[in-house]
């Protein structure tokens, strides 16, 4: 037994356990077929017994025993198809037989070999048999085949008393005390019962039969129950006992803690099976596959060993077998392929399992092709899955992450192993079921590996007990990374805002940060001093979790929620606390969606390694400057001619605004800081030299005085946020920084309006006059038109609109249709009035709900209309309208949906 | 912890059955004794945040998490004063034992068949939808509520949203 390995032991022990029950099951059929011998179910019953064992000792190489059985399958096989009828005679035969498999099972688990128990003899004698039954089929009567066997009454007496009295067995070289008692028996039945000695030591050693018991599985789930029970009860008595001082009841308690947490262990370990037990049917299936597919796969194991709660085990059995499948259609290449690549001809599969804090990692993985993440892309967008412009901008992880998508299938051609497109979304469900997680990585050209990871046990889970709103919740111990304590004085600055959503800054990177009464509607009912944060993993993204209070960690019991909570993807269970009282398990996943701590998948807060992966759109080059107390400005590289220096000396004053001339061109200067902060010192334009960028506007240039330039970075914009301070367009993080984004338009307006007052106005630029009550829009599409070129002067109603037109003589007016105080018609009929002003065009601006109607245009009050909102087709409708009226033509121009 | 409950038995019709019956402010129900688990004083209740307006929380039944339906809400009635503890009727149905909290525990009563009638169309659709039928008592209508349908609140947030 030296030259087995242990898995081969452990193969033995079960097909002895296997092999003993059976044969106890035949001795009962077999009697019971002797009284009822026409019963085929019982005859078949009988002989799948023998072909079992035969079976397995072909597998075992028990070759003696295989010969055994196989002659008494042959026997038997004639039995069950009638060829003969069952006799006493046949029965003892086959009753025989079965002692001498005991003897010789017994023989094999005493010393792990059949040693020479051959029963050439009994062999022999069946094989007769069973030749003068094929024999007998030709002769009409199959008794008088009976009577032909060579086993005559004699022989027949001689089998029967062998049962009542052992023959000499000279070949056993095994003691007695060594076989299996069952085995031996029927032979110390009728020997004698004397041999105290021995039976003492047959007892003393429990065999394998002996050691193992089959429970049925609702029994152990029954157990597992009332250990949960056990847990929760113990959990209250601790608690009871904290709260008195009684040196008994600590006692007592104390030890009620130990046993119910042994006792738990020992429920939990009766539950525990390898997870070799669904991976032992896989190199099979690894083997139908790769031969109907041509291919050449091997497959390795490492950790079959690796135990797992039964429910688990069953749950994960299909996804394991569809991953393996996938594997090997997908994955590993034709050996001809693999061979021009420079691979070996024999793909390799590897199954991996380990525990890892508490939880059982699983990898499949091969060292195939990998996944052709362009076909991915471009499959998805062909199934509508994602729409192209976005499947562009995935990254290669959330491309890869594609395939869990219901439906998907880049396979060309559906063959009957895999492809159908049903499959991947199942695996990663059913994974998730069970409160696991899935993840692939895919080297193109590498190979595929897919970890899941999943938990121990269901039942009875770890977890940190938190409060918030004055409720307890339980986190599960497994999602939990570490705490975070943040003090009062600090708190403000450690929880920094991006584009709204709050974020911590954590060992030198940003982690999103979700509220937990926020997620939940609840209100804090303590001002905290300090703020307590959970840093949480749910998949493989890691956030914070602020909670009003930490308690401390339990063993606890996940209860299910009624149908009616099913729904909430909060919580993943309640259990029933120490005092009685009911909390409810937060689902860390849940509440990462609920908060959007994710986010969207492409609005994803990324790691480092995805944001290497961005694309390019999203990251651009932005140049960094300071100015007054903006300590971080970012400005599009793309729009920046130059950056100068430029001497004190060189400014000059042109009409009350500071200008230089560069480049044979007046640049106006405009001076960040008292744009961004008006009525502030001035402190970039006292420098020398002043810091210039310069923007190119059309054909003419701006310079913005700015007190230092910081930096250019290439850098991913993670978040924006819209600003309403005049000047800039809103904030986002560059660099793990905060960062403000400088509206531009605002700085060349700044420009454009110092030009305007000078005296010597060299522009042509049209004057458009903007009446709207309300100063956002008039913001709007004032910064609008400036970026196309126009002059803006402002009204809020319809006397400053008369007084402006008075005063600018504006190319156009727009206004809103309800401009103060009586509407847009009163305007419009003032400057129709007037000689002078009637041929300035009016373009009236609708909201959605107020629909300019068709005779209004037709009156020719308005020129056109537009939808305040739609920025582009004001521009146009402007543009149409201000070239028409230098031609003096009335052409109604309309755009936009308004009109329509 | 069940409160006592007298057998009332009408006399000489065909019956149908025993019923356990309770009031939600001024109506009168009744729900099969035999979907009765147990009934119960006010139990402390665990909040669940987020959760359909109609549950009220959970209680811990020996050991067992119960989800607790406020009867008032679940039927769109006014909320019940604050001085009035609830009763909790646990009562089974095929998704597990749900309690649904009521103003009273009233007699379980034998009802006779011949009394029985089918709800009338004009009650409100959130009621009409949990109400089996109605037994015309000489001096009130006692009606009977679908256990099955009333922990059932995918219909009920429908009903609500429309």
């Amino acid at each position: 037994m030296d030259n087995r390995s242990s898995e081969d032991q452990e193969t033995i022990r079960e097909f002895l356990i296997e092999s003993h029950e059976n044969l106890t099951r035949l001795d009962q059929d077999l009697v019971e077929l002797e009284k009822h011998p026409q019963n085929p179910d019982l005859l078949r019953n009988v002989f799948r017994t023998f072909h079992t064992i035969k079976g397995a000792c072909g597998f075992l190489a028990f070759t003696n025993l295989e010969k055994l059985t196989h002659q008494a399958e042959n026997l038997l096989s004639q039995l069950r198809d009638g060829k003969r009828e069952l006799n006493p005679d046949l029965v003892s035969l086959i009753l025989e037989t079965v002692d001498a498999t005991r003897k010789v099972l017994g023989a094999i688990e005493a010393n792990g070999e059949e040693g020479a128990l051959a029963f050439g003899e009994l062999t022999e004698r069946l094989r007769a048999t069973a030749q003068m039954g094929e024999a007998s089929v030709t002769k009409p009567v199959p008794v008088q085949a009976a009577a032909c066997e060579p086993a005559p009454a004699a022989q027949t007496a001689a089998i029967e008393q062998k049962q009542s009295e052992p023959q000499p067995q000279p070949q056993i070289e095994v003691p007695w005390k060594e076989l299996d008692p069952r085995a031996a028996e029927d032979r110390r039945k009728g020997q004698r019962r004397q041999a105290t000695n021995g039976d003492n030591e047959e007892i003393a050693r429990p065999s394998a039969v002996d050691a193992n018991i089959r429970v049925g599985v609702g029994l152990l789930d029954k157990l597992m129950d009332l250990v949960g029970e056990l847990v929760l009860t113990r959990n209250q008595i601790l608690q009871f006992n904290a709260e008195r001082e009684d040196a008994v009841l600590n006692a007592t308690s104390q030890r009620l803690n130990l046993i119910t947490s042994e006792l738990q262990e020992g429920v939990m370990k009766t539950r525990m099976q390898p997870i070799g037990v669904v991976w032992q049917n896989l190199p099979r299936v690894v083997r139908d596959v790769a031969v109907s597919l041509g291919k050449q796969i091997e497959i390795k194991m490492d950790g079959a060993d690796t135990e797992l709660d039964r429910t688990i085990i069953e749950a994960i059995k299909d996804p394991l077998i569809h991953l393996v499948r996938n594997s090997c259609d997908h994955g590993i290449e034709l050996p001809a392929v693999r061979m021009a690549a420079g691979k070996p001809a024999q793909g390799t599969m590897f199954l991996r399992a380990y525990h890892e804090g508490g939880q059982v990692n699983i990898e499949v993985g091969d060292d195939g092709a990998g996944v052709d993440l362009g076909r991915v892309r471009q499959k998805a967008v062909e199934q509508g899955i994602v729409r192209p412009e976005h499947a562009e901008k995935l990254s290669d992880r959330e491309a890869l992450n594609l395939i869990f998508l219901p439906g998907f299938s880049t396979v060309k051609t559906v063959t009957n192993i895999s492809g159908r497109g049903v499959g991947m979304d199942v695996v990663k469900s059913h994974i998730e079921k069970i409160g696991g997680a899935i993840d692939i990585s895919s080297r193109q050209g590498e190979g595929t590996t897919v970890k899941i990871r999943i938990p121990l046990t269901l039942a009875i889970i770890p977890g940190l007990v938190v409060t918030s709103g004055g409720e307890r919740f339980v986190i599960p111990q497994v999602s939990l990374l570490e705490l975070i304590r943040l003090e009062t004085d600090a708190s403000g600055k450690h929880i920094e805002y991006v584009h709204g959503s709050p974020v911590y800054r954590r060992r030198g990177s940003l982690l999103p940060i979700a509220f937990l009464n926020q997620i939940l509607g609840l209100r804090t009912t303590i001002e905290n001093e300090a703020l307590s944060m959970v840093v949480l993993q749910a998949e493989d993204r890691q956030f914070g979790l602020v909670v009003d209070g930490i308690n401390d960690t339990q063993e606890i019991v996940v209860k299910p929620l009624g149908k009616q909570l099913k729904g909430l993807t909060l919580y993943a269970g309640a259990t029933i606390m120490g005092d009685g009282h009911v909390s409810l398990i937060l689902d860390v996943l849940g509440i990462a969606q609920r908060s959007g701590v994710f986010g969207e998948l492409r609005e994803q807060i990324r790691t480092a390694e995805k944001a290497k992966n961005q694309v390019e759109l999203e990251q651009q080059r932005l140049l960094l400057c300071r100015a007054g107390s903006f300590q971080r400005l970012a400005v599009p590289l793309s729009l920046v001619a130059r950056l100068e220096e430029l001497p004190q000396s060189s400014v000059e004053l042109a009409g009350g605004g500071r200008v230089v001339q560069y480049r044979d061109s007046i640049l106006p200067l405009v001076s960040l800081c008292a744009l961004l902060e008006p009525g502030v010192p001035d402190t970039n334009c006292s420098a020398d030299p002043m810091q210039v960028v310069v923007f190119n506007d059309g054909d003419r240039s701006v310079g913005m005085v700015v007190d230092e330039i910081i930096d250019i970075v290439e850098d991913a914009v993670t978040a924006r946020q819209k600003s309403a301070r005049r000047g800039l367009l809103g904030s986002g993080v560059i660099g793990k920084r905060v960062t403000d984004f400088l509206d531009l338009s605002e700085v060349i307006g700044a420009a454009k309006s110092s030009w305007l007052k000078s005296p010597n106005r060299i522009s042509d630029s049209k004057v458009i006059l903007v009446a709207d009550s309300s100063s956002f829009f008039r913001n709007l599409i004032r910064s609008g038109l400036a970026m196309e070129g126009y002059s803006v002067v402002e009204a809020s109603n319809l006397e400053e609109a008369l007084h402006q037109v008075e005063r600018s003589s504006p190319a156009l007016v727009i206004t809103a249709l309800d401009l103060p105080p009586k509407g847009a018609s009163l305007l419009a009929s003032a400057l129709r009035s007037r000689s002078e002003w009637k041929s300035i065009p009016i373009l009236a601006l609708t909201d959605s709900e107020v629909q300019l109607t068709s005779c209004d245009l037709k009156a020719g009050q308005f020129q056109g209309c537009c939808a305040k909102l739609d920025m582009s087709s004001v521009c146009s409708a402007v543009s149409a309208l201000v070239t028409s009226s230098q031609s003096k033509a009335r052409e109604l121009a309309c755009a936009g949906e308004g009109a329509n | 912890m069940a409160t006592a409950m007298s057998l009332v038995r009408p006399e000489g019709t065909q019956s149908s059955g025993l019923f356990s019956t309770f009031l939600v402010s001024d109506l009168f129900f009744c729900i099969d004794v035999l979907q009765v688990q147990e009934v119960l004083r006010y139990q402390p209740m665990t909040p669940v945040p987020q959760a359909p307006e109609a549950i009220e929380g959970l209680i811990n039944l020996r050991g067992q998490i119960v989800t607790a339906i406020e009867m008032r809400r679940r039927l769109g009635l006014p909320p019940r004063p604050e001085e009035m503890a609830p009763m909790n009727i646990v009562v089974s149905t095929t998704d597990g034992a749900v309690s649904l909290l009521v103003d009273e525990i009233g007699d379980v009563m034998e009802l006779s068949a011949s009394d029985y009638e089918h709800p009338p169309a004009n009650i409100d659709q959130s009621a009409f939808d949990v109400i089996k039928g109605v037994y015309k008592l000489q001096d009130k209508l006692l009606l009977v509520l679908d256990a099955e349908r009333i922990a059932d609140l995918t219909k009920w947030r429908q009903s609500i949203s429309n």
